[in-house]
């Protein structure tokens, strides 16, 4: 870049510098035909009849930590919502809110990771806006990407959860909590060594490869902030079904609970960033736990439990000792800034 | 993961739990002490397991839940100074005062910082020498020790801008108060990691005066249960006594390196506790050649009188009176969210276990 190392006010001022910062980093490495329009909006086609939109935030301190960093973060986010809405993900806004002084090579490097997992995805980039704020007016970089996707009418209801139903089956793509421990564990606070990566990824083929064997999916949701057991508390809420699951089913590594235990963390509770839960028929569900596997996301994959008619509006795990424990969702504080 | 699978194995858990319901004839009421046991009870969802004979009581083991609010109202008028940084373990920034929390001065621009340990508060002092860094000790024997170090080095290494508010707790008088009080129990599951530095020989009183069972007890479900399982053969057999479970962490005489930094640093003092009132010789203080340190001997600290929650029976909670059920507050008015009552804000207080698990 000619335009020294650092981020400075004038790359957000409008003028040349943010011209150039717009064409030699932005252009450069997300450039796609809707984009180099380079006109206010993005101007497109789409043959669906129904769209899926969608929009995040991502804030995560540090700005990269084992297994991602906020560019892929702010990819997969968005990518994911979709996807779990039963939507094909094809178009994505980008805002960077960048603090005056952040290293021109760091924003390099979070928009390459934004440009490499759009591609993995197959999603464009086709609108964004870049602000520079002063020093201390925000944290080194925050993002928010918004979110096009084209919904099959097929899978229309998924994303309300209507069709739920007693007998149905609960699956979960893999080990869960490894994102926020991962980001805990370089945050410099905590001193601690912790060998695990984020699962932070993009869930939009590994859902389609699903979507292809069973269209009678009733439910998905990725299991962000507040974990898996927060995304299961929201499903039953005032609902006539309830849900059984059981705790020795559900995939955590040794190492991240070792983190839990010493941290006295709840697994169950803390975040994910690359893990969906599917609610499916159970005539459905080996079908679907198979083709799961088979997948790298989802290689394991496991059937947590089931929607009972039992206990409704409650969610009530079956402890490894056999006890029973309501699962409620995530009250107080969790990590703050994790994605 | 050693250490922990083979403490929650099935098959353990079941050969325990079948002596357990051939043992226990007679009702039983079993009061544990510690707020993590409180936890590890729920968490593993125990109660549902036990024969209707033997009945689970939380007790006063959460250092915050039965810290007055006036010790809140403190920190928080420590921190609306412009030339203080609050330093404090997390579990204290959402505990209510009398009209605010920690964490709303904080939201207001003062500066509380979380740490994790009383040495990450020297560092933060040290970093800072304009300011005057103030930690608020609390806790019981398991985190003490840990305030005297640090207030040795801040002496050894003159750290000037240091100051310690002293909340911290001593468990066993409090455990005496609760039987003079005719709290009705059987035995106490006596709290592990307290042990782990003060020893058994801290419960022996209780025995003997009282006739009670103390087991000290580990955290995992195979400790608990067994730990239960030792009290109700004592009471099967009316011998009480104090036996220690959690043996893989507690010696009899207790961490004696630890028992001497805090008899270095600390004296005894007659302190308040919620629900029990004045308790004799149950609070540190720091002694006096480390005054300097004492935020209550540097800063003006008075306030008015604090007054607790209207409706709220905490106090009747702690001692294993009243269940959190029992509360008309409870799940409505007070939530982990809004707690009212301090045995809600806690992660190991009684009524936010319940809440979370039951």
């Amino acid at each position: 870049m000619s335009n020294g190392n650092k981020i400075v006010l004038s790359h957000g001022s409008g003028g040349k510098r943010s011209r150039d910062l717009i064409r030699n980093l932005f252009f450069k490495y997300f450039g796609n035909e809707i984009l180099s329009q380079g006109s206010d909006s993005a101007v497109f086609e789409t043959p669906a009849a129904n769209l899926a939109f969608t929009t995040d935030s991502f804030v995560v301190d540090p700005l990269f930590f084992p297994g991602g960093d906020i560019g892929k973060l702010a990819i997969c986010g968005t990518v994911n919502d979709l996807a779990v809405s039963g939507a094909v993900p094809k178009y994505l806004s980008v805002g960077f809110i960048i603090e005056e002084g952040l290293e021109i090579s760091v924003l390099e490097s979070v928009v390459i990771s934004m440009a490499e997992t759009a591609k993995q995805t197959g999603v464009e980039i086709v609108t964004g806006d870049t602000k520079v704020v002063n020093k201390g007016k925000c944290d080194k970089l925050f993002i928010n990407t918004t979110g096009i996707g084209e919904l099959d009418p097929k899978f229309k209801k998924i994303s309300s959860g209507e069709t739920i139903q007693a007998g149905d089956k609960i699956l979960v793509n893999g080990f869960v909590a490894d994102h926020g421990i991962a980001v805990m564990s370089v945050r410099n606070e905590l001193k601690v060594q912790a060998d695990v990566l984020s699962d932070c990824a993009p869930l939009n083929k590994l859902i389609a490869e699903v979507l292809q064997v069973s269209e009678n999916v009733r439910f998905m949701r990725d299991a962000t902030r507040g974990g898996l057991a927060t995304v299961l508390a929201e499903i039953v809420q005032h609902k006539s079904f309830g849900i059984h699951i059981d705790e020795e089913k559900i995939p955590v590594r040794a190492s991240v609970r070792g983190m839990c235990e010493f941290f006295g963390f709840d697994p169950l509770y803390v975040a994910n960033e690359g893990k969906v839960v599917l609610i499916v028929p159970a005539d459905d569900a080996e079908e679907v736990l198979e083709i799961m596997q088979k997948n790298e996301l989802g290689k394991e994959a496991q059937i947590i439990g089931e929607v009972v008619a039992d206990h409704p509006g409650k969610v009530v795990m079956q402890t490894q000792i056999g006890g029973k424990r309501i699962i409620d969702m995530l009250v107080g504080d969790q990590l703050p800034r994790i994605c | 993961m050693r250490h922990i699978d083979e403490y929650r194995d099935k098959k353990l858990v079941d050969v325990l739990l079948k002596q357990i319901w051939e043992a226990s004839k007679k009702p039983i009421r079993l009061m544990e002490v510690c707020g993590g046991h409180t936890v590890a009870i729920r968490k593993f969802g125990i109660p549902a397991l036990l024969p209707s004979t033997i009945q689970l009581l939380s007790g006063p083991g959460c250092p915050v839940c039965v810290t007055g609010k006036s010790y809140i109202d403190k920190a928080i008028k420590l921190v609306a100074r412009t030339d203080t940084i609050v330093a404090t373990y997390g579990d204290l920034v959402r505990v209510p005062g009398s009209g605010s929390t920690l964490e709303k001065e904080r939201a207001n621009g003062a500066d509380v910082r979380m740490v994790y340990s009383a040495l990450d508060a020297l560092e933060i002092a040290k970093q800072n020498p304009a300011k005057k860094v103030i930690f608020p000790g609390i806790g019981f024997e398991t985190t003490s020790p840990a305030s005297a170090v640090t207030v040795l080095r801040a002496k050894k290494e003159n750290t000037e801008n240091f100051y310690f508010l002293s909340a911290h707790k001593i468990m066993p008088p409090a455990m005496e108060v609760l039987i003079d009080e005719e709290v009705q129990i059987d035995g106490y599951i006596c709290p592990g990691h307290v042990s782990t530095i003060t020893g058994s020989g801290i419960y022996e009183g209780i025995v003997d005066k009282f006739g009670l069972g103390c087991v000290i007890t580990g955290f995992e479900p195979v400790d608990l249960l067994q730990g239960i399982l030792m009290l109700v053969r004592q009471f099967e057999m009316s011998s009480p006594k104090v036996e220690i479970q959690y043996k893989r962490a507690v010696k009899p005489e207790g961490n004696v390196k630890a028992l001497k930094l805090l008899d270095e640093v600390f004296e005894q003092r007659d302190d308040w506790w919620r629900g029990l009132g004045i308790v004799p010789k149950s609070g540190f203080k720091l002694k006096k050649e480390f005054e300097c340190f004492d935020a209550e001997e540097n800063f003006d600290l008075e306030l008015p009188e604090a007054e607790e929650e209207k409706g709220c029976i905490c106090g009747a909670i702690l001692k294993g009176l009243k269940r959190p059920a029992d509360c008309k507050l409870f799940g409505k008015v007070c939530t982990p969210e809004n707690p009212v009552g301090a045995c809600m804000v806690s992660a190991e207080g009684a009524c936010q276990a319940y809440f979370r698990y039951e």
